[in-house]
């Protein structure tokens, strides 16, 4: 075990991969000589060269289709978009290519790919450069999707990423980059679709992922004062999705409340909450409930961005209400 | 049509004639079959630019790779794969290439190097760059095709990927050929049109890539400018973008019937120049071909066409569990 950050866990997952396989490498916006917009692929470019660290163009669709070009034909490109707001240029490739060429293809090609970078709300950016995309790219089956909240699940994510054979969504959070956490050394890998359980708890379960988590730890401790334990689960991954650990945990509590950072409509936070009544119907004492960011793009002002995602507040008061 | 090339053999070109005229057959098929309802979907017909497929296939080496659009069934045939199988995919069938789940517009025979048929216009222009940078990153000589329509040059996918192989290509790591097949439309939209530059190679220029245009009914020609590209690519890992002057004589689609964009006339001079009249002219020229052997040569396609029918018709549907395979490799 050592202590690292979030962003430091996904830096030395690249560079181990890259040292272990030569068939990874890495593409995107200002990765190489600039270092890359949030660090994590620097000194990269020295140490594996123009030919492994690929500074591309600004230019998502033509990158993000290469790389899947690359992925056909047996290489494991990492794409690093500068965040994923950017990645909409090339939602064509990623949904309509990556997703889909094994599958009418008739399995003839793999597409062992991941792209990755920071999603989610951001401090004051505003509607085009603070939205989460898992919703969306978790609608499309061929895809997986993951958002690490911890750095040791970044690291253990990550490699499982890299190694598999399918196009992954990896939604790292801006804002855990520089959060700290042990992590277990050597070829540690977590695999997808495995829930853990962070807190355990008898009263209520709380599901969340990436920032969030670490929002509803926060919550469950203070509901702890008053003497209300939060069962706190962390999905890790939202494709494929652990129902079996969500559902065991609501079965114990009989109550759920679902966290997810922005916009309720058509969300994870509905499909998670979905399953839950239909795995958990019979075990509930209460209706389960979501807790999200109000149903608007992000405003700019500050006071009203507070107001616009997911926080604490609205978490502890969800709990009480399920639990009243 | 040309002066004829003294290393093309009569055989050789007997060959292509054989290979085109089952393209043609095959074709002419598939549009009865898809009236009769028995293959469903969109179905985009290749007859008129034989000589495309024909001629730029028989440049690459049997390790070369290659992508195309939805208009894809020549694509496949002209490099052996198995018409049956073709056919079988056409109507949905287990036995089909891609086990019924592509359809016409996504064949694909890996085995073969090509990379599918895609169906969204120009959408698979940077996948073809992606891959021939992998050629490259593997330290291989081999070669990627990409064959994209005169509709698909507007997209934005298109400048992209051709800005990415001119950049690539300067180090010797993009080993492209952009084969644009200017049929002349894009469904209802011709090339004057949707095209501000109507010389669409010089679309490259933009690119610093090289490129030039080339007769696209006659097999020879396209021939020995796809032999000459190819072996250049091979050799300096840098794209190359031509642009091959066709036309398409059948509608867009299937269901593409009465054609308000073009007249019958304009269709019947394009018709003059049917690239296999044109070869077979050469070849009768030469006396590698007659009466007789135009005759047994249009009977054998015949009997292939016939005989990929009753593989398809005999063939089962895909089983039910199949609908959830293929999705994930692990
Ligand atoms: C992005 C996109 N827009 C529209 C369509 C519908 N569409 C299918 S084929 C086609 C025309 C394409 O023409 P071209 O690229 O010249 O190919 P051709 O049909 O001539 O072979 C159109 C508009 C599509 N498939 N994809």
């Amino acid at each position: 075990m050592v202590e690292m950050t979030y962003r430091d866990a996904i830096k030395t997952t690249l560079v181990e991969e890259m040292d272990r396989d030569p068939s990874v490498l890495l593409l995107g916006e200002d990765i190489g000589i600039y270092q890359g917009t949030f660090r994590i692929t620097e000194g990269l470019l020295e140490r594996y060269g123009p030919k492994r660290v690929i500074d591309t163009p600004i230019s998502e669709l033509g990158f993000i289709g290469a790389a899947i070009g690359m992925a056909m034909l047996g290489l494991r490109p990492v794409v690093e978009v500068m965040t994923w707001n950017f990645s909409l240029p090339a939602a064509d490739q990623i949904l309509q290519n990556a997703a889909k060429v094994r599958y009418f293809s008739g399995g003839q090609v793999d597409v062992p790919m991941v792209i990755r970078g920071p999603n989610g709300a951001g401090v004051q950016l505003s509607a085009q450069h603070s939205q989460s995309f898992e919703s969306f790219y978790g609608h499309f089956p061929g895809l997986k999707v993951a958002a690490p909240a911890t750095p040791a699940d970044a690291k253990g994510l990550l490699r499982t990423a890299i190694r598999g054979r399918d196009p992954v969504i990896f939604l790292e959070h801006a804002a855990l980059y520089g959060t700290r956490g042990r992590v277990p050394d050597g070829d540690h890998a977590v695999p997808f679709g495995r829930a853990t359980v962070v807190r355990a708890g008898s009263d209520a379960t709380v599901v969340a992922y990436s920032r969030m988590l670490h929002l509803a730890l926060a919550a469950a401790e203070r509901l702890a004062q008053d003497g209300i334990e939060c069962e706190v689960v962390d999905v890790r991954t939202l494709r494929p999705l652990d129902v079996e650990t969500i559902a065991a945990s609501v079965r114990a509590t009989h109550r759920a409340v679902v966290v997810q950072e922005q916009w309720k409509p058509y969300g994870a936070a509905a499909e998670i909450t979905a399953a839950i009544y239909e795995h958990c119907f019979d075990d509930l004492d209460a209706p389960v409930e979501r807790v999200t960011g109000e149903d608007v793009p992000a405003p700019y002002a500050r006071n009203l961005e507070l107001l616009a995602f997911a926080n604490e507040e609205k978490i502890v008061e969800a709990v009480r209400r399920v639990t009243a | 049509m040309r002066q004829l090339d003294q290393t093309l053999s009569a055989e050789l070109l007997l060959d292509w004639y054989r290979t085109m005229v089952l393209v043609r057959r095959f074709e002419e098929q598939t549009e009865r079959s898809f009236r009769r309802g028995k293959i469903g979907g969109y179905l985009h017909v290749y007859t008129g630019q034989e000589a495309v497929a024909t001629g730029f296939l028989a440049a690459l080496r049997p390790d070369d790779i290659y992508f195309t659009g939805y208009r894809d069934h020549a694509h496949a045939l002209v490099r052996g794969t198995d018409p049956g199988a073709v056919m079988a995919e056409l109507y949905g069938k287990a036995t089909g290439v891609c086990k019924g789940k592509g359809g016409s517009m996504h064949l694909f025979d890996v085995e073969r190097g090509f990379y599918g048929g895609y169906g969204i216009v120009g959408g698979h222009i940077p996948l073809a760059v992606g891959a021939a940078y992998t050629l490259r990153y593997r330290d291989t000589d081999r070669v990627c095709l990409c064959f994209l329509g005169d509709g698909a040059v507007n997209c934005g996918a298109f400048h992209e990927a051709a800005n990415l192989a001119g950049l690539w290509g300067r180090e010797g790591l993009c080993p492209v050929v952009f084969v644009i097949e200017n049929n002349q439309y894009a469904m209802g939209t011709s090339v004057e049109r949707s095209s501000a530059v109507r010389h669409l190679a010089r679309r490259f220029d933009a690119y610093d890539i090289p490129n030039e245009q080339c007769d696209g009914m006659d097999v020879i020609a396209v021939y020995e400018a796809a032999r000459r590209i190819v072996d250049d690519v091979r050799r300096t890992g840098r794209p190359y973008g031509i642009e091959a002057i066709t036309y398409r004589f059948a509608g867009h689609g299937a269901a593409d019937l009465f054609q308000p964009y073009r007249d019958r006339k304009e269709i019947e001079a394009w018709k003059a120049r049917d690239p296999i009249v044109l070869l077979e002219q050469r070849l009768r020229g030469q006396g590698a071909l007659d009466d007789q052997k135009v005759d047994e040569i249009g009977a054998w396609a015949d009997r292939v066409v016939e005989e990929a029918v009753t593989f398809a018709e005999a063939s089962p549907q895909p089983p039910p569990e199949e609908l959830y395979t293929d999705v994930y490799g692990d």
